[in-house]
């Protein structure tokens, strides 16, 4: 509990934005925003509600757990991913997974059968995964242990 | 939410509608087809026709900075067709560009300020290899937190597919009946990239590998054909290379004018009398992935701003860019019940003889998808077919009320038009 009032008090004083957000994963941690005023959970982050147009938002953590909500084995990828080994022999899984918040999210799934993906059902239970490439870290999730 | 939405305060007439030949075109720039698609518009005017009195251009280009190096694409167009110095405005909203660009011509009819309009779009795409055309398309996409997780455009659709095969049962085979029908219609098409049916296709490939001295391919169907991953490669699953939209180089043209002042031009004008627009955030941030919020609310506005309903369209050109779109923009458009779509295009409902037929034009599917110049396109074909000016492809019978749908990225942008005849 200690730990999480830490990561808490550290990240308020960061702003609602995708370097923030990049650098919280860069540290392990999936953090979404909330409205103080009507409770909404925002993610990716977001400086103003939606909900109540309220800009009184702060940091909170998300569970990191989900389920697969709908996905695609990636055979003829972007630049960046084929320069990662992917190809139409080595295809890679990118979906839409919805966290227990009820928040949706685009990230990478690792630890399915990217070339059998008729194998993978949708509502599979996830859980979070910090992809390390590089000095980048990419939101990913696997199936739940 | 929902302002009130009332008719177009004065009435909007297409008098003229043209486009280029779609295809791959080395030896073609943005302009080349622009031209080619404006003179095709101004040979499509029924009576006479000054085109100094075109006041000024709205045009659809999503990408020409990336394809081609080019930026500040409108003015360079208008020049181009000898209309310099009016103003000249180019829209972007991904592949929707055409279809706001139309929207915004109609508005500026409508409002009163100007008379003449002409609206366009244009795409040079194939300059590029596939791998830096797949990377300017992501574009369109959210390059912060969709593109990051390795969505390519294929990928975003694939990723719907899913959502709707889960929910209402469908499998990637009852989409092939999808791309089979589009190159249908496009084969009857003569300015469509691929004037060939998958048949004539597969039938290709055999008689060119025996030339070759090659084994030939054993397909004994269509189906065949279509399942065989190194004739029609899976691009991301559950999509292949035959649900996809091909890259293409294409523009058209279309002139606008006030209802009142339509038979100047021609006997058999085409009245625009609903428009419609919304938007939505990134596909994660959606309700519902199997379907596109934006595309009902547009057609919504569309049919109350002409007084109709779903019902009342007898044909549309929607927007195809891969076969699950097809399906989920008949649900969208409330032609079918939802997770009807793909049954209804399994039984020919969408066909050309079919209750409802949709894009007889050969689609984006067939008839080719230069992004920015799609939304125009569609207006293109609608126009011939409400005139009987389709040929082998008319659609039998009266056309009294005809829509178009247009989609920029996975629905983030959404337009819709409805195109009413009077006898």
């Amino acid at each position: 509990l200690n730990e999480l009032e830490d990561i808490m008090d550290e990240s308020q004083t960061l702003p609602f934005t995708a370097f923030a957000f990049n650098q919280l994963l860069a540290q392990k941690k999936l953090m979404v925003s909330r409205c103080r005023d009507c409770g909404s959970l925002y993610l990716p982050p977001r400086a103003v509600c939606p909900a109540c147009r309220s800009c009184n938002l702060e940091w909170s953590p998300a569970s990191g757990k989900g389920r697969l909500a709908a996905f695609t084995s990636i055979a003829i990828g972007p630049s960046f991913m084929n320069e990662q080994g992917f190809s139409r022999d080595n295809p890679y899984i990118s979906g839409v997974v919805e966290l227990e918040e009820g928040l949706k999210i685009s990230a990478r799934i690792t630890g399915v059968d990217a070339k059998n993906p008729a194998s993978i059902q949708i509502g599979l239970p996830l859980e979070v995964e910090f992809l390390e490439v590089g000095d980048k870290t990419y939101l990913a999730f696997r199936p739940m242990e | 939410m929902r302002r009130n939405i009332r008719p177009l305060p004065r009435g909007v007439a297409l008098v003229g509608a043209g486009m280029s030949k779609f295809g791959a075109f080395p030896e073609k720039s943005s302009r080349d087809l622009f031209v080619e698609a404006y003179l095709s518009m101004i040979a499509s005017i029924d009576k006479d026709i000054d085109p100094a009195e075109i006041e000024i251009l709205y045009l659809g280009n999503f990408s020409s900075d990336l394809f081609e190096r080019q930026g500040h694409t409108a003015p360079i167009m208008m020049d181009a067709v000898g209309l310099s110095p009016r103003p000249a405005v180019r829209v972007e909203d991904a592949c929707a560009s055409s279809g706001v660009a139309l929207r915004q011509g109609v508005m500026a009819v409508a409002s009163g300020m100007y008379d003449l309009v002409l609206v366009g779009g244009v795409e040079k795409m194939t300059n590029l290899p596939t791998s830096e055309v797949t990377d300017t398309l992501a574009t369109a996409g959210d390059s912060l937190y969709e593109i990051p997780a390795g969505f390519t455009f294929p990928g975003f659709y694939a990723a719907m597919a899913t959502a709707y095969m889960h929910k209402y049962g469908m499998v990637p085979e009852d989409l092939m009946k999808v791309a089979i029908k589009n190159h249908e219609n496009g084969a009857l098409n003569p300015l469509a990239q691929f004037g060939v049916t998958i048949p004539d296709w597969m039938q290709g490939r055999i008689k060119s590998a025996i030339k070759k001295g090659k084994p030939a391919p054993t397909w004994t169907s269509v189906d065949d054909f279509l399942h065989d991953e190194a004739a029609n490669p899976t691009i991301a699953w559950p999509l292949r290379l035959f649900d996809c939209s091909p890259i293409t180089d294409g523009a058209a043209a279309l002139l606008l004018v006030p209802a009142d002042r339509a038979l100047e031009y021609t006997d058999s004008p085409i009245y625009i009398t609903g428009t419609g627009q919304a938007s939505l955030p990134a596909l994660h941030d959606r309700d519902d992935l199997s379907s596109i919020e934006a595309a009902r609310l547009a057609a919504e506005e569309a049919y109350a701003m002409a007084g109709i309903t779903a019902s009342d369209i007898r044909i549309a050109e929607v927007h195809d860019c891969f076969t699950i779109a097809e399906v989920i923009a008949t649900e969208d458009l409330g032609f079918f019940e939802r997770g009807l779509g793909y049954r209804m295009a399994v039984e020919g409902a969408t066909a050309r003889d079919g209750t409802k037929p949709v894009n007889t034009s050969g689609g984006l599917k067939a008839k080719g998808h230069p992004v920015g110049a799609s939304g125009a396109a569609q207006a293109v074909e609608i126009w011939k077919q409400m005139r009987c000016q389709a040929g082998p492809r008319q659609v039998q019978g009266d056309i009294p009320l005809a829509l178009t749908h247009n989609v920029g990225a996975t629905g983030s942008t959404c337009v819709v038009h409805v195109y009413e005849r009077r006898s």
